[in-house]
């Protein structure tokens, strides 16, 4: 048995983990577009803070990685030809299979406004990115950072821990408005301008301004202008479903998969960030853009490959992030409707979190220590646990529900 | 406060540290390795927490920096009777 795994990330590498726990023998090719293979991508927030050093985001040794009796080689998926069992890489050699993967995940939504090919603008999407921002963080002084969600909060703690100016521009009147409650976003607000973030709200940036392909400055819709050296965008991620939409799989915002984790094509599996996943309980179609599901569908996607069907079953979704250096977990379903600073999906995002029926909100403490917790009819909804994080570890267990999310649909 | 509470915290830490082992929970990991850069003694905790396993490395101090620097809340002390009946 010959598999390709297109994609480095740990979807890819729990896939590969789970054909070897079932085939010592079969051949395994790895192909990665991303030149510095598999880290630990949510690390490198870490990295920017300063709490992590770059080769540390390295999980895997050498031998670890020859333990797994791969080939990897370095490159990018261009085309899959389903009929023939091929795939086409960097649009030159060819390489056959029996079962493929496709992990190739999500990419940042770019920028869209005039001024926007200039230097001195950055993401946060993979190793190179986190480079070029540590980079202009030694010789900047002042950087806008546009966006919502955990990675636009990630570049202000970065670029501000670096001893950067940082003005934090926000479409609404308050951050992260369709997942976090008001007071929840005021709690992160407050510590943001505690250290020393300038907050701009009902701020939409129109133009980047700058000299001779360098950015200086920014325009916002009210005309005002804020000069800066350092732009940095986080406003969405988009499942990278081109390879997929070329060859003929079903694809919706992500590629289609059954909870077999297989596409249209029954040699053809998916998983994480580009994955679009069907759920069986709530009859949904699910993208995740999470580490753990990630994981846990690459290891369901791996074992089917192998030969041993099993299904994915989806846990209540569930991320711990530290928002303005506040631990927080949400998990299940605690917010609705949609983000101004966000185009689609954030990273460290699960659709699932937005579904919110009517629910009791129950919640006590200070401000940083605060539980919130969504309380259905019947069951346990939601829950937002921010600081200390003893009470999310029961919640975690608590199996929200008997699945009881997306009660609509039941 | 009562004198018994006062000494109550202290008194707990000192008895985790002696019969307690760190824990993981792999679902909340996301192998970013502060964990491992921290240990003194090098020990690649991050590895346990991907398996989702206690660190039972006869050399851990359970001295709590990997639990302590954690940012996901993915590490904790537990008492847990891994060392009971020998090493394993």
């Amino acid at each position: 048995m010959k598999y390709v795994i297109v994609g480095s990330g740990v979807a890819g590498l729990a896939a590969c983990e789970a054909i070897r726990s079932l085939d010592e023998t079969g051949e395994i090719c790895m192909l990665g577009d991303d030149p510095h293979g598999y880290y630990s991508r949510p690390g490198l927030a870490y990295y920017l803070t300063g709490e992590m050093h770059e080769k540390g985001l390295f999980p895997r040794t050498k031998k670890e990685w020859q333990s797994l009796n791969l080939r990897f080689i370095p490159g990018q998926a261009t085309q899959i030809f389903p009929d023939e069992h091929e795939l086409e890489v960097d649009g030159k050699t060819h390489l056959s299979y029996d079962r493929l993967l496709i992990a190739v995940g999500a990419q940042a939504v770019r920028l869209d406004v005039p001024g926007a090919d200039q230097e001195g603008i950055v993401k946060l999407d993979h190793m190179e990115d986190a480079r070029r921002i540590l980079k202009l963080a030694r010789r900047g002084k002042t950087a806008v950072v546009v966006g919502g969600g955990i990675t636009a909060l990630e570049l202000v703690e970065g670029l501000r821990s670096r001893g950067v100016k940082v003005h934090y521009l926000l479409r609404g009147d308050r951050y992260w408005g369709n997942v976090l409650d008001e007071q929840e976003s005021k709690i992160i607000e407050h510590r943001l301008q505690e250290d020393g973030v300038k907050l701009h709200h009902h701020a939409e940036l129109i133009e980047v301004l700058g000299k001779r392909g360098r950015v200086q400055g920014v325009r916002l819709s009210d005309d005002r202008t804020l000069r800066c050296d350092i732009l940095a965008y986080a406003i969405g991620i988009r499942p990278r479903v081109e390879l997929a939409q070329e060859a003929g799989l079903a694809i919706d915002r992500g590629i289609l998969a059954n909870e077999f984790l297989q596409t249209s094509n029954p040699d053809i599996y998916v998983a994480g960030d580009v994955a679009q996943v069907y759920d069986p309980m709530s009859k949904r179609s699910i993208i995740d853009s999470l580490w753990g599901p990630a994981r846990e569908q690459g290891h369901i996607a791996g074992l089917n490959m192998a030969g041993q069907q099993t299904a994915y079953i989806k846990a209540a979704p569930f991320n711990v992030t530290r928002l303005a250096g506040l631990t927080t977990t949400i998990i299940g379903t605690v917010g609705r409707g949609r983000d101004d600073d966000l185009v689609g999906i954030a990273r460290g995002d699960s659709e699932t979190w937005r579904a919110l029926p009517d629910a009791i909100v129950a919640q006590t403490g200070f401000d940083v220590n605060r539980l919130r917790l969504l309380v259905g009819e019947k069951t346990l909804l939601g829950a937002i646990v921010m600081g200390d994080q003893k009470l999310s570890f029961p919640l975690e267990k608590n199996h929200f529900c008997e699945r009881g999310y997306f009660p609509h649909s039941r | 406060m009562p004198v018994k509470d006062f000494f109550g915290s202290d008194a707990s830490r000192r008895h985790v540290l002696a019969v307690g082992h760190v824990v993981s929970d792999s679902a909340r990991c996301v192998q970013c390795g502060i964990c491992t850069y921290n240990c003194p003694i090098e020990i690649d905790v991050r590895a346990y927490a991907w398996r989702g396993e206690s660190i039972k490395h006869s050399k851990c101090l359970t001295c709590g920096e990997c639990v302590a620097r954690c940012p996901r809340g993915v590490l904790r002390f537990a008492q847990t009777d891994l060392f009971k009946g020998g090493t394993p």
